[in-house]
């Protein structure tokens, strides 16, 4: 796990390798969400129609994932900090916590879906469905990998390893909020 | 992106990084929530500017507070912003160039109307 | 590579390095042995596809008839030939051999690192990699075969199995396309730290080698680009099979989004797999003329330039796809314009050789090849940007022999420069320069004749992706028939030639003279390492450097050349 070569130790760029490498992810996924909600947009703002099919979304629902994911992103930056001062599981626990919102938006978004399949409003339903369950599924993949990756790290966390890798899945927590921030709006309120 | 080698370093506690920049992360929480609540307000008014500003233009506003406070975007080298910004633009850039196609509803010989009515129609769309 | 002895300049924990067969060769995390597992499961692949273009060009040039080692040859196998064929050459075999294997093989050695910065992150994508191409190629054994959709794979005929006729191939073949993507985005992250993170003491930008440059910005270009195709393709994978209708036109929604989409990545796609191939010859051209290369700013401004303008002309592709010709003006302008960046790489190359002190190894032709060759796709592409004369050209073989007159001297062109240049330092011996020769015109002499009576064909109106052109009485003249019968033995004789590669390739790596650290004289760090380079490299030390790449015939200095780690 330590083995590592000379070259992730340098940093001429000014910054230590696993974040230089995080903020490259971001960037990367910026463009796979902003390809797939640019097309939603496209598509939404051609058809009005959309709006009587974005109604039947809940936006109670919504707000409480929201609420869930921004406050989980409070914890994944409180880890930071604990890392910060070297107090492992101090940070193992904020990201545990963390951890429990991401998994409780993903609990409540399987009993939303649940919820709107029963109603008829299924992914092949029609064109705003199909977005919706596609763009709000890709989020949901990406909230479950970085519950399990932070599992990964609080575990070193705890016992002190690894510190570096606390801000690092933040930084990628915090992304996959922002991402969300968007998608609130534009599946939920905008009707 | 300095010439020197900046020797080992894991943690990056020769940057900017001193771990004293840490501000008070309960209180953006709490702004956070309270610029949510008014999102969800805002477009119950059913006033469609309104929702506009308070559904996106918030989101933007919200968005801007996690990257600055919980990313710290603004304490990274400054290349990070660039690029972050470049691939914002590049999905403008995208959406310039394929929207004036997906959105455009009809041309000059033709018209985008669903062929079965009852899925996606809009009654403004035929009287074109 | 011998066992590694545990040393303090290693950065490891001092513990000894028990190499299995299976440690050292399937599951390396030294990006050396990576880069060769991607060069050789790309060269592997290039055989695939080179196999799928000899059997439908045997079938255009003998319509009906079977082709020997494949069989009978009907409409729905030639689509999947052709479609694969591309979607293999590029994916598959220019993308892993030119920025995959040179990248992970040159990117530490020349930067003087002892690996990539996260060499188990290396492992995984090329294992997604393969991956990728098993799932591919088990594509063409599922029931229905394999999708032959053409590599752009347009909705609705991709969308649904009703019309592509391959309900489990349209989705094998999307599928193993993204799982490379993935492969590329974590390589890619990969490549760009390591060059912006981890250079050698003393090497500042400018020091950088510019095939380095060139396969980092490719990467960069590559991961800003693909994105929105892979949420195409997400949409595209619900369509086929989840019964979505996001490209069905029938129910609002729009199959010319997935054209965006796709060109919107298929352009900046191309620039992705010239620019290293372009550094490769920089490189080369460098070292066989023993003299710096020209304006190496104005050569990096102008690749990233170049890169930037990339993403503005992606509509090309689509001016008779029934996009708004508003819109076509605006790209037709920027496509002329991005022909502007690329011929002033290639007065680049010539200044670069004009002066210089030129000895013609194997190395040296095939990188003054890759300009002479790419010059004529480049020109032919102007034909093709112009959208008035697009409506004429597009979908014909005038496009098809533009394309292989830029894809060929990207993927095989510069392939064959740098394996030819690298040998050495990858496997420790020299290749046999008179069968390099020998392998080389008998490439090259073939190429121009296959695809010159391509362009012909093109302009006589042959369009695109039809199996047997005996159909079209227009078409089916005996003298256009006779130019497919031409191009297709041209193309017989070209893959003949190939063998001597391979011959020279198997028996060199046995028998070839011993190389030494610097049989060409070079400059860059990489030639100050053992050839091959050990473990980690340089166990003595990582090496610091002192100066630019390029410093040939430097006048302080009695040799002609001056490499970059010796102090003075």
């Amino acid at each position: 796990m330590s083995a590592r070569p000379i070259a992730t130790t340098r940093s001429t760029a000014g910054m230590p390798t696993g974040r230089l490498a995080v903020w490259w992810v971001i960037a990367s996924e910026i463009v796979i969400f902003g390809g797939l909600l640019g097309s939603y947009i496209m598509h939404r703002l051609n058809h009005d129609a959309w709006s009587n099919h974005a109604a039947n979304t809940n936006v109670y629902i919504g707000t409480f994932n929201t609420l869930v994911l921004l406050t989980s992103s409070l914890s994944a930056v409180l880890a930071h900090k604990a890392a910060d001062a070297q107090d492992g599981p101090k940070a193992a626990r904020f990201l545990f916590l963390t951890m429990l919102g991401g998994a409780t938006f993903v609990v409540v978004k399987a009993f939303e879906w649940r919820m709107e399949i029963h109603h008829g409003f299924t992914i092949t339903a029609n064109t705003f469905w199909s977005f919706y369950y596609t763009a709000a599924g890709l989020h949901a993949l990406h909230v479950i990998a970085g519950v399990i990756i932070m599992g990964i790290v609080a575990q070193q966390a705890k016992k002190n390893l690894e510190l570096h890798r606390v801000e690092l899945i933040g930084v990628y927590w915090h992304f996959v909020d922002v991402v969300w921030i968007f998608l609130f709006p534009l599946l939920y309120i905008a009707k | 992106m300095s010439d020197e080698h900046h020797g080992e370093s894991h943690q990056g506690e020769h940057d900017e990084h001193g771990g004293t920049h840490h501000g008070n992360y309960v209180k953006v929480w709490a702004i956070l929530v309270v610029l949510l609540t008014i999102s969800v307000l805002g477009p119950t008014l059913e006033i469609k500017i309104v929702t506009l500003l308070t559904a996106f233009g918030i989101a933007i506003v919200k968005a801007y507070l996690v990257a600055k406070n919980f990313m710290h975007v603004n304490v990274q080298p400054r290349f990070i912003l660039y690029l972050m910004a470049t691939c914002l633009v590049f999905m403008l850039l995208f959406f310039a160039g394929t929207a004036p196609d997906v959105m455009e509803k009809h041309g000059d010989n033709w018209s985008k109307l669903p062929i079965d009515p009852s899925i996606e129609y809009d009654p403004h769309d035929a009287h074109h | 590579m011998a066992q590694t002895v545990p040393s303090e300049a290693h950065g490891h924990d001092a513990h000894h390095h028990v190499e299995t067969f299976w440690s050292k060769y399937v599951f390396s995390t030294d990006h050396k042995m990576i880069a060769k597992q991607y060069m050789f499961t790309g060269l592997a692949m290039g055989a695939i596809g080179a196999f799928f273009a000899y059997v439908f060009r045997m079938q255009l040039a003998f319509p009906g008839m079977s082709v020997p080692g494949y069989g009978m040859v009907g409409p729905n196998e030639y689509n999947m030939l052709v479609t694969n064929h591309g979607t293999i050459m590029i994916f598959w075999v220019a993308m892993p051999v030119l920025i995959a294997a040179f990248g992970n093989f040159l990117i530490p050695l020349m930067l003087g690192c002892d690996d990539m910065v996260f060499p188990r992150i290396n492992r995984l994508s090329y294992q997604i990699f393969l991956l990728s191409a098993i799932v591919l190629i088990c594509g063409f054994f599922v029931e229905g075969g394999g999708f032959g959709g053409a590599w752009t794979s347009y909705p609705p005929l991709s969308a649904n199995a009703k019309y592509n006729l391959t309900p489990l191939g349209q989705s094998f073949w999307l599928v193993a396309v993204a799982l490379e993507f993935v492969a590329f985005l974590l390589g890619g992250i990969n490549f760009i730290t390591t060059t912006m993170n981890s250079r050698a003491p003393g090497m500042k930008m400018t020091d950088i080698p510019m095939v380095i440059w060139m396969i980092v910005i490719a990467s960069i270009l590559f991961m800003v680009s693909v994105g929105p195709l892979i949420a195409g393709a997400v949409m595209l994978f619900m369509d086929q099979q989840v019964g979505t209708h996001f490209y069905d036109p029938t129910t609002g929604g729009d199959p010319i989004l997935w054209q965006h989409l796709f060109w919107f990545f298929g352009h900046p796609e191309v620039y992705v797999v010239l620019l290293p191939a372009m550094g490769i010859t920089a490189d080369v051209m460098a070292t066989f003329a023993r003299k710096k290369l020209f304006a190496y700013r104005t050569v990096l401004y102008t690749a990233i330039g170049t890169g930037v303008l990339s993403f503005t002309v992606w509509a090309h592709h689509q001016f008779i796809a029934g996009i708004d010709p508003r819109m076509a003006h605006v790209f037709t302008i920027t496509t002329l314009l991005i022909s502007i960046p690329i011929a002033e790489m290639c007065f680049v190359y010539i200044a670069t050789l004009w002066g210089g002190s030129i000895t013609l190894t194997t190395p040296m032709l095939w990188a003054l090849a890759f300009v002479a060759e790419f010059l004529i796709g480049g020109v032919t592409g102007i034909f093709l940007g112009a959208s008035g004369a697009d409506i004429y050209f597009h979908d014909t073989y005038f496009v098809l022999a533009h394309f292989h007159y830029t894809f060929f001297p990207i993927a095989i062109i510069g392939t064959y420069a740098g394996i030819t240049y690298w040998f050495p330092k990858m496997f420790g011996r020299m290749m046999n320069d008179t069968l390099g020769k020998i392998h080389f015109w008998g490439t090259i002499i073939p190429f121009n004749l296959i695809f010159i009576p391509l362009f012909i064909l093109g302009a006589a109106g042959q369009h695109r992706r039809i199996y047997d052109y005996s159909l079209f009485p227009e078409l089916a003249t005996p003298e256009l028939q006779a130019v497919r019968v031409f191009a297709t033995v041209s193309l017989l004789v070209m893959l003949a030639f190939q063998a001597v590669f391979i011959f020279n390739f198997v028996t060199s790596l046995r028998r070839g003279k011993k190389a030494g650290e610097n049989p060409w004289k070079a400059n860059t760090l990489e030639w100050s390492a053992a050839s091959p380079p050990p473990h980690g490299n340089w166990p003595e030390g990582l090496p610091s450097v002192y100066r630019g790449p390029y410093e040939y015939a430097h006048p302080d200095r009695e040799e002609d050349y001056w490499p970059q780690h010796l102090p003075n």
